[in-house]
């Protein structure tokens, strides 16, 4: 045995060496495509930009200036703008958290039709699949821009562009989360004769609600942010506010409006981790 | 035995009373959230108008959208005064009318003199006919329909039905008629207004005619497959260009799908979010080094690091974009930057925990043979985390490429853009579609592309989250 290893190791320090070889080789195949991807994005960016690249570094700071400069004129009688776009900021936050709810029940709903251990019929998974790849791939600006388009200036273009996404969004993961838990409740609630609604009411969904919860928690975060650009199209609430102050050049009032964003979606941030970790434990 | 089970389930209650205690507690909370959620679902629902759905929601709209998204259709209008003169345009536009002299478009055939060689006949896709004579206009051969209808002008000079006193409202289903208009529209597919000084016809067909070649391309008798085989021919079918350039200046310069324009706009969004993807690991990885306990010391670098992150995150990337656009103006770095500086914050903040979360052995292990920091960090972290931050790049490349599209429509240019442009337009409908579907196909390609290569870069098209 130890008479053997001589020429052994000679082998294996060949194998190293090819191996050693083909990894650099492919890793530098994979520096160059990012490069080239680099290189050929910049030209296509440099093209199509209006503004060129370096006038457009140096006039980065003019307009946070700008707002800046137009709110320290205003002093003290600053706050009380802050204040005046709560209201808008509230139906932002309910079209949010209205049309998650919503999206939440569908795509149980979804999950539900599309995960193996529950559903046999491969049809009915396999359509439930397609529906939710194509209700999570549009981006809600697309649904929202259609329906605004057909049903007029409102709200609910942006509750229905927002359901649908996210019933897809979240179906998929609820239905990775059914099919990755365990069986054998289901097997013992079987083992005593319970029916499908049964299986489903005490063995899966006590295992997956808090995971559903979490998922559901961390999607109203995005939800925020998304129903806030579908206002700046004309779906109301802050974004809409935003953009109009944008376009009559109020400094003052677009920050307010900012920080009363900002502030919201990093409060949604800490506060959705802190529910996260109360709900599926440290680090899940 | 139903009894005994319950003198059973008695004696259990009796022995653990505290267990039965906390699941009623338990049962009532949720009962209470429950109701709750139910409360919220239905002020959400009035304050939000899902109530005015049905009165919002115009389904003749929403049928005239679709109808369009699918189909096209030829106008003809005929003038009063001179009965003669009849155009037959695509889509109504005056570019595009058929029979020009200038264009050697031939009248299609389904526009054709009638059997007494006095009217002229459009006959629809249903065999239905519409004769118009020099004054009358005659409606025959529709299914459906037990008789045939004639509307002409009164002395007034206004357009009526004629005998429609007699017809009940049974047979006049599908007219629509106005002090200056009768309108027929059996079904969506034909429509037949007469007004006091014209006629006007719209024939629909499905399908989207002129999608490879418009109207007034030199290529516009054949079909793709056609055109593509005669490139291979020595003919020229123009004289000033060869067949392979003219196919395809044809196609970009197609001017009802501008395919030229749409894909370069196509190719901007996906710019904005590979390049930002790339912006935002190539700013995040130093800094998420910096960020990680295990590695920098400094307490107060971590923190301000780390507020960092969430700033940059919490400021969204529509206000990002925003303040580039005044920048930049529009154009793919708008995007590039703001998905950039948006993720920056993400990812920093995904890989500092990553790598505190790393096996210390590892390093450990490297730390033993006497390597400096630099070396330690290289061999001891990097392998572990590689994985990850390839994977959650991949991961936040699908999402961006939405984020594109909407930065896009907020005025960066590219896809959105474009898809607003023909939205507002208002007719367009067919334009519409092609760029949902495009969006929808390129998004769909983005996503089997990163789980394609997180599949061959690390094994797993999962999301590593650590």
């Amino acid at each position: 045995m130890t008479k053997a290893l001589p020429a052994n190791l000679e082998q294996i320090e060949v194998n190293l060496k090819k191996l050693t070889n083909q990894r650099t080789r492919s890793s530098l195949l994979g520096i160059a495509i990012l490069i080239l991807i680099f290189f050929g994005g910049t030209l296509v960016s440099l093209e199509a930009n209006a503004g060129s690249f370096g006038r457009g570094i140096a006039n980065f700071f003019n307009y946070p200036r700008d707002l800046f400069v137009d709110t320290f004129e205003m002093g003290w009688k600053y706050w009380p703008r802050v204040i005046k776009y709560i209201p808008e900021l509230i139906i932002t936050l309910n079209i949010a958290l209205f049309s998650t709810s919503i999206g939440f029940i569908l795509a149980i709903i979804f999950a539900i039709f599309s995960s193996r251990n529950l559903i046999r019929n491969k049809r009915v998974i396999q359509f439930t699949k397609f529906l939710m790849d194509v209700t999570r791939s549009f981006p809600t600006l697309i649904i929202a821009m259609v329906f605004l388009y057909l049903m007029g200036k409102s709200s609910l273009p942006a509750v229905i562009a927002i359901t649908i996404h996210t019933a897809g969004a979240l179906g998929k993961l609820f239905t990775e989360a059914i099919e990755n838990c365990d069986g054998k409740p289901i097997e013992g609630l079987s083992s005593v004769g319970a029916t499908w609604t049964q299986k489903i009411r005490f063995s899966v969904l006590p295992q997956v609600l808090p995971l559903f919860l979490s998922y559901g928690i961390l999607r109203l975060e995005i939800n925020v942010r998304e129903s806030t650009i579908l206002g700046f199209v004309g779906a109301g609430g802050i974004g809409e506010m935003l953009a109009a102050l944008i376009q009559w050049n109020y400094g003052a009032d677009v920050l307010a409006c900012m920080f009363l964003l900002v502030g919201t979606i990093i409060a949604l941030d800490y506060l959705s981790a802190y529910w996260r970790h109360k709900l599926i434990g440290a680090n899940q | 035995m139903s009894s005994s089970l319950a003198i059973q389930r008695e004696n259990i209650r009796k022995l653990f009373p505290d267990t039965f205690k906390q699941a009623r507690k338990s049962r009532l909370r949720g009962q209470i959230i429950f109701f709750l959620v139910l409360v919220y679902l239905i002020v959400g629902f009035f304050t939000l108008d899902v109530v005015d759905i049905p009165k919002k929601w115009k389904p003749q709209n929403a049928a005239m959208f679709v109808l369009d998204t699918y189909a096209h259709k030829d106008h003809v209008t005929m003038k009063w005064e001179n009965h003669e003169d009849i155009k037959i345009a695509f889509e109504g536009n005056y570019r595009s009318v058929y029979g020009r002299d200038n264009l050697d478009k031939s009248i299609p055939d389904w526009f054709y003199k009638n059997s007494d060689n006095v009217g002229n006949v459009v006959e629809f896709n249903n065999k239905g006919k519409a004769i118009l004579y020099k004054d009358k206009v005659e409606i025959v051969n529709f299914p459906k329909y037990e008789r045939d209808f004639t509307i002409k002008l009164n002395s007034n000079g206004k357009p009526y039905l004629v005998g429609s006193e007699d017809l009940v409202i049974e047979d006049l289903k599908g007219f629509r008629i106005t002090e200056n208009r009768v309108e027929f529209r059996p079904t969506l597919y034909e429509r037949i207004q007469v007004y006091p000084k014209k006629v006007e016809i719209h024939r629909y067909s499905i399908g989207w005619k002129y999608f490879w070649f418009d109207f007034s391309s030199p290529l516009e008798p054949y079909t793709f497959f056609e055109a593509l085989g005669l490139t291979f021919s020595n003919e020229r079918v123009v004289p000033e260009m060869s067949n392979l350039k003219l196919f395809f200046t044809e196609i970009k310069d197609n001017d009802a799908f501008m395919h030229g324009r749409v894909w370069w706009a196509m190719l901007e969004t996906i710019v904005m979010a590979v390049l930002g993807t790339m912006f935002a690991t190539v700013m995040a990885l130093p800094l998420s080094f910096l960020a990680a306990y295990n590695v920098t010391p400094i307490k107060t670098l971590r923190f301000m690091l780390r507020r960092l992150f969430d700033t940059l995150r919490g400021i969204d990337f529509l206000i990002w974009s925003l303040i580039f656009l005044r920048a930049f103006g529009p154009g793919p770095f708008t995007g590039i930057f703001a998905i950039g500086f948006t993720d920056t914050g993400t990812l920093g903040k995904l890989y500092s925990e990553a790598i505190e979360n790393t096996e210390k052995k590892q390093q450990e292990g490297v730390v033993s043979t006497g390597a400096n920091k630099f070396l330690q960090h290289r061999f001891g972290i990097i392998p572990q985390i590689l994985p990850i931050f390839v994977s959650q790049s991949l991961y936040y490349l699908e999402s961006n490429t939405r984020g594109a599209v909407i930065i896009g429509a907020m005025g960066a240019g590219g896809i959105g853009l474009q898809f607003l442009g023909a939205l507002a337009t208002g007719n367009d409908f067919e334009n519409v579609a092609y760029m949902a579907i495009l969006v929808l196909a390129v998004v769909i390609f983005m996503d089997r592309l990163s789980a394609w290569l997180r599949r061959i870069l690390i094994g797993s098209d999962q999301l590593i989250v650590r």
